[in-house]
């Protein structure tokens, strides 16, 4: 049996290069809460673990000039507790928070969300939604894209050999601007978003100035609904924006059936959610 | 409502195996090991249905590390002949090829070959240089399906029992039961409204936490030893006598505590295979499944259909009532299908009933009992017609069942005339109950359902054993599921007249009490609560024999009061009572120890009858039910402890709530399961329910001298029908198959919207 090595590096240039130098079988190892699984079930078996919490600039959560930036290591539970993010963007914190259980979100990550690509993934459409621009660093250097960019595909990522997720930067939040994330799962907790939906918004008065909407778990990735924001932009939010952005969002779904869902069910339930994600964006975007 | 005043019956003391588990200090299966133990892994089928061309062991066998492998060459064949497994009957014949598979597998993961290693990575790697050469076969996973001519055949020799004249071709009906009373034709033709309609409910995992579990150690000179999670640790020896050919008195097996059974764990799976294993490789052998090997392996209860038909004069009169129960039981024959069949309407004092069972395998693993095995299902269909006919009648749906309700004299269609039983008295505390009392929330809906279950005695054996200090010993033979130590040490102490602190109950292993049928069927605190007070009776005669001496009077001169001895009166003489201590201190003197035992056949178990009521929402958009309260009245003989008879109505609430919901088995077109865990195994989370709330009704049982009825099983009967009645007034559907699961809800709400606004 070949056995896991393991490495706790507490720079990104080292961590990098051990990921870099394994040849394919390294995997970084954040809060392990899906690693650690897929270890178990004998789904995943790295010759290489690179444990990534010891690297200070992906465990914290700093603030300038109104702009976050979120370290891809940070746990659910600190990003919980982070009054400056909960205030700023509740939607993002929501969805985090949602991930798991109570025990659960004292190791997950964002950042390990993301890098395990499922398209149900809870974070993910919430900071697609909020326009997060994920930093990724690899053997050839720093590089930034959107956070709808990172995922290829059901358990695959467009990150070259090597390459980490190293943190979410959020952009500077305008006035009475809110965010919200909603997923349907058929119980109330410890289960897996059989459609997830995230939306950000920005009020003038009763006019929505900007708008952006995230599906997950409709589609291979997650995805970004530009026609549904779209629809909502210049509109009081009225019925009939709210039900064009909800049309968007039904034909955007490309789901399959499986044991969490039909497609009918999840294409059906994606316009749902989309409306009731939209309304508590908005009264947040209203007392923010 | 119980009449007699008690010092311990009734009240809510602390429980005696509850210090260790809150504290973790509990030993379960999973938590026994021996020195020098191996670790055994069972290989599993991954076809639904497919013949064993050839099996090779021998790589594994080379592998470093593995002592020993076992297909189902290393156990003997069995003849074909039924024997009791809790509730359920099963065939030996059968049973030998569920442990581990022979001719063909039958399901996904059932057990091929079994490998013994010093670590389970080793373990691991051998059961992968197995080489198992298939031929695979159409398999069919659904009831109705496998009941139809040209179905793919599990079993060439199964015919169709039950029916005349003998069928001469192979099916999957393993049996046909048929139960009347009266003249059914006749009584429809007495009806003025009819209700007709067929439900269906998906099988459904008893869900107990702990997997199965064992150790075994079998030594050079015959005996062996077994430490497992059962419960029925004299039914796990029985077994593994039977198939191993190993006498009983050279098994021994204790029980540990048990992290959840429901009647899943009357059967055995690793036991004789850990014995086996441990045979040929001489070292002890521990096996603990996995959460997937418990969902793919072990036994879930049927799926079934039932087709119901009731008829009712238009005053609320149920005059005739009929229906087909169809279970699915798995791989091999022996579904719940009787129980089902006699629960269907034992609810209703109805003339004349007709009710046809049928027996049917399909690849699936085998079934095992759950909670009031086949009860819920006939019931989900029953209750729920039962709810049709109140709204078509306009009557209050407790009204109606008041109106035909059961009572003592009424004669059951499947024979037996009741003795004292309360469902009237049921009802009754339904109706008046803080829940039913109060109108029902803007936006809830209120649905209300009956339940019942027979409740068994049979066999069971105990001791009661009188410590030097005057403190005292019972032991019993059945493993704890629902707090039944507690109990009898209760009546122990109350029979004796001495604090339940001074009571301590234990449970033995099979080499150290007589014979125990399982924990099964409500039957403990029933019928091994009578053994027990049996037992202590024996005691309060020997220690009434004792005083006699002491004070040179007649046994007859002295009663026993309040936990001593006193004489029965002062024509007796001027003596000081004696207590249980003293007469403890004195027994070496007196004739040596004081110790009582009984044995018995437990007759009377007193029928139990459940009533609930819910309220819910239905989000109409996502098909999402949320259960805002949720009330579970029981008629229970006398509530030994509280505390545990409520923890019984809630428990069966809870997983029955599940069962109406969302828990199902999702199988792929290759007939392998594709939710084997909890993730997407759905039973409830605590988040997902409010407090149920109880009402304990006590009519007592008078087969029982404190009037003990059985619990546990009868709520898990109502559930199902309670929310799918709540449901239906929700939404104006009727739901039919189970589960309610928010995606059909949200499909039937859609496809009832044009007929709606077109109406």
């Amino acid at each position: 049996m070949k056995e896991a090595r393991y490495t706790a590096p507490e720079t990104l240039d080292e961590a990098v290069a051990l990921l870099a130098s394994a040849n394919g079988s390294g995997r970084v190892l954040a809060g392990g809460t899906d690693l650690l699984v897929q270890m178990r079930a004998g789904t995943a078996k790295p010759g290489l673990i690179v444990d990534v919490k010891k690297i200070p600039e992906m465990t914290t959560i700093t603030e300038k000039d109104g702009s976050y930036r979120i370290g891809a290591a940070v746990s659910g539970a600190v990003i919980g507790e982070h009054e400056g993010l909960r205030k700023a963007w509740p939607g993002i914190v929501e969805a985090v928070n949602l991930i798991g259980s109570t025990q659960v979100q004292g190791r997950a990550s964002a950042g390990g969300n993301l890098c395990n690509a499922s398209p149900a993934a809870d974070s993910v459409p919430a900071m697609v939604a909020a326009g997060a621009m994920v930093t990724i660093q690899g053997p050839k250097g720093r590089r930034e894209i959107p956070a709808e960019k990172v995922n290829a595909g059901p358990g695959r990522t467009t990150l070259a050999p090597g390459e980490i997720v190293v943190s979410f930067t959020l952009p500077v939040r305008p006035r009475n601007s809110g965010d919200a994330y909603l997923r349907l799962i058929p119980r109330t907790e410890m289960d897996i978003a059989v459609v997830g939906c995230g939306v950000s918004l920005t009020m003038d008065g009763d006019r929505c100035t900007a708008a952006r909407v995230s599906l997950g778990a409709v589609a291979p990735t997650v995805l970004l609904v530009e026609d549904a924001g779209k629809a909502l932009v210049g509109s009081t939010l009225d019925d009939g924006a709210l039900e064009a952005a909800a049309a968007a969002c039904r034909a955007a779904c490309k789901p399959i059936d499986d044991k969490r869902g039909t497609i009918v069910y999840r294409t059906k339930i994606a316009g749902v959610l989309l409306k009731r994600a939209a309304a508590i964006a908005a009264e947040r975007a209203r007392s923010h | 409502m119980s009449a007699r005043t008690y010092k311990w019956i009734g009240t809510r003391p602390n429980r005696p195996d509850g210090a260790d588990k809150v504290t973790g200090r509990a030993r379960f299966g999973a938590d026994f090991n021996m020195p020098g133990q191996l670790v055994g892994k069972v290989l599993r089928s991954p076809h639904a249905h497919a013949l064993i061309k050839s099996i090779d062991t021998s790589a594994a066998e080379k592998l470093a590390g593995v002592k020993a492998v076992v297909t189902a060459k290393d156990f003997p064949e069995q003849e074909n002949i039924t024997v009791p497994a809790g509730e359920m009957q099963v065939n030996l014949r059968d049973v030998t090829r569920n442990i581990m598979a022979r001719e063909k597998v039958l399901y996904d993961g059932h057990a091929v070959a079994a490998v013994a290693a010093t670590t389970e990575a080793v373990a691991k790697e051998a059961l992968a240089l197995i080489k198992v050469e298939y031929e695979i076969l159409p398999h069919v996973i659904d009831v109705e399906a496998a009941m139809k001519d040209g179905a793919p055949i599990l079993h060439d020799h199964l015919r169709t029992e039950g029916v005349e004249p003998k069928p001469t071709k192979a099916t999957n009906i393993a049996k046909r039961i048929d139960f009347a009373k009266g003249d059914v034709a006749a009584g429809f033709r007495k009806a003025e409204v009819v209700v007709e309609r067929k439900f269906t409910t998906q099988p459904v995992h008893q869900g107990y936490i702990e997997p199965h579990a064992a150790l075994a150690s079998a030594s050079e000179d015959g005996q062996v030893q077994v430490w497992s999670t059962t419960q029925g640790h004299f039914q796990v020896r029985g077994f593994c006598s039977r198939l191993l050919n190993i006498e009983t008195s050279q098994i021994r097996v204790t029980p540990s505590e048990i992290g959840g059974g429901f009647g899943g764990k009357t059967v055995v799976y690793l036991e004789p295979v850990a014995i086996r294993l441990s045979q040929k490789s001489g070292k002890p052998v521990k096996m603990v499944m996995t959460r997937e090997e418990v969902f793919r392996a072990s036994g879930p209860t049927s799926a079934g259909v039932v087709e119901v038909k009731i008829g009712a004069t238009r005053d609320g009169r149920i005059v005739a009532a009929e229906c087909m129960v169809a279970l699915q039981a798995g791989a091999f024959p022996g579904s719940p299908v009787g129980p089902a069949c006699m629960c269907s309407f034992a609810c209703y004092d109805i003339d004349d009933i007709k009710v046809v069972g049928y027996d049917v395998v399909s690849n699936r693993p085998k079934v095992a009992a759950y909670r009031a095995p086949g009860a819920p299902i006939s019931c989900w269909g029953v209750e729920s017609a039962i709810d049709e006919l109140a709204i078509e009648l306009g009557m209050d749906p407790i009204e109606l069942r008041l109106k035909n309700a059961a009572k003592q004299g009424t004669k059951t269609h499947y024979g037996p005339t009741f003795n004292r039983i309360g469902f009237v008295e049921t009802l009754e505390a339904a109706k008046s109950s803080p829940h039913y009392q109060t109108p029902v929330k803007r936006g809830f809906h209120r649905g209300v359902a009956a339940g019942f279950w027979f409740n068994v005695g049979a066999d069971s054996s105990a001791a009661a054993h009188v410590g030097e200090d005057g403190t005292v010993t019972v032991i019993s033979g059945n493993p704890d599921i629902g707090g039944s130590r507690a109990s009898l040490a209760m009546m122990a102490a109350e029979e004796l007249g001495v604090d339940y602190e001074k009571v301590r109950p234990v449970i033995a292993d099979t080499s150290s009490i007589g014979f125990n049928f399982v924990t099964g069927g409500s039957r403990v605190t029933f019928a091994t609560g009578l053994a027990v007070v049996n037992a202590v009776k024996e005691v309060v005669r020997e220690l009434k024999i004792r005083a006699a001496k002491i004070w040179e009077v007649e046994p007859e001169a002295v009663v026993w009061e309040n936990g001593m001895a006193k004489p029965a009166s002062t024509n007796v003489g001027e003596f000081e009572p004696l207590s249980l201590s003293q007469l403890a201190a004195m027994a070496g003197k007196t004739g040596g120890p004081i110790n009582g035992h009984a044995q018995l056949n437990a007759q009377g178990a007193g029928p139990g009858f459940g009533v609930h009521i819910v309220d819910l929402a239905v989000d109409h958009d996502t098909g999402i039910v949320t259960i805002d309260r949720y009330t579970a009245v029981q008629d229970v003989g006398t509530a030994i402890h509280p505390s545990y008879v409520e923890g019984q109505m809630q428990g069966g609430a809870v997983q029955g709530i599940g069962w109406a919901l969302n828990e199902e088995y999702i199988y792929n077109a290759k007939g392998k399961l594709d939710n084997p865990g909890f993730l997407d195994y759905r039973i409830p989370v605590a988040s997902d329910l409010p407090m149920i709330e109880t009402v304990i009704v006590e009519v007592p049982n008078p087969s029982h001298p404190y009037g003990v009825r059985g619990v546990g099983e009868v709520p898990i009967v109502p559930p199902m029908a309670a929310v799918g009645n709540a449901i239906a007034r929700a939404t104006g559907i009727r739901f039919l198959d189970l589960p309610m699961s928010p995606p059909r809800v949200s499909a039937a709400i859609d496809a009832a919207r044009p007929k709606m606004a077109a109406e």
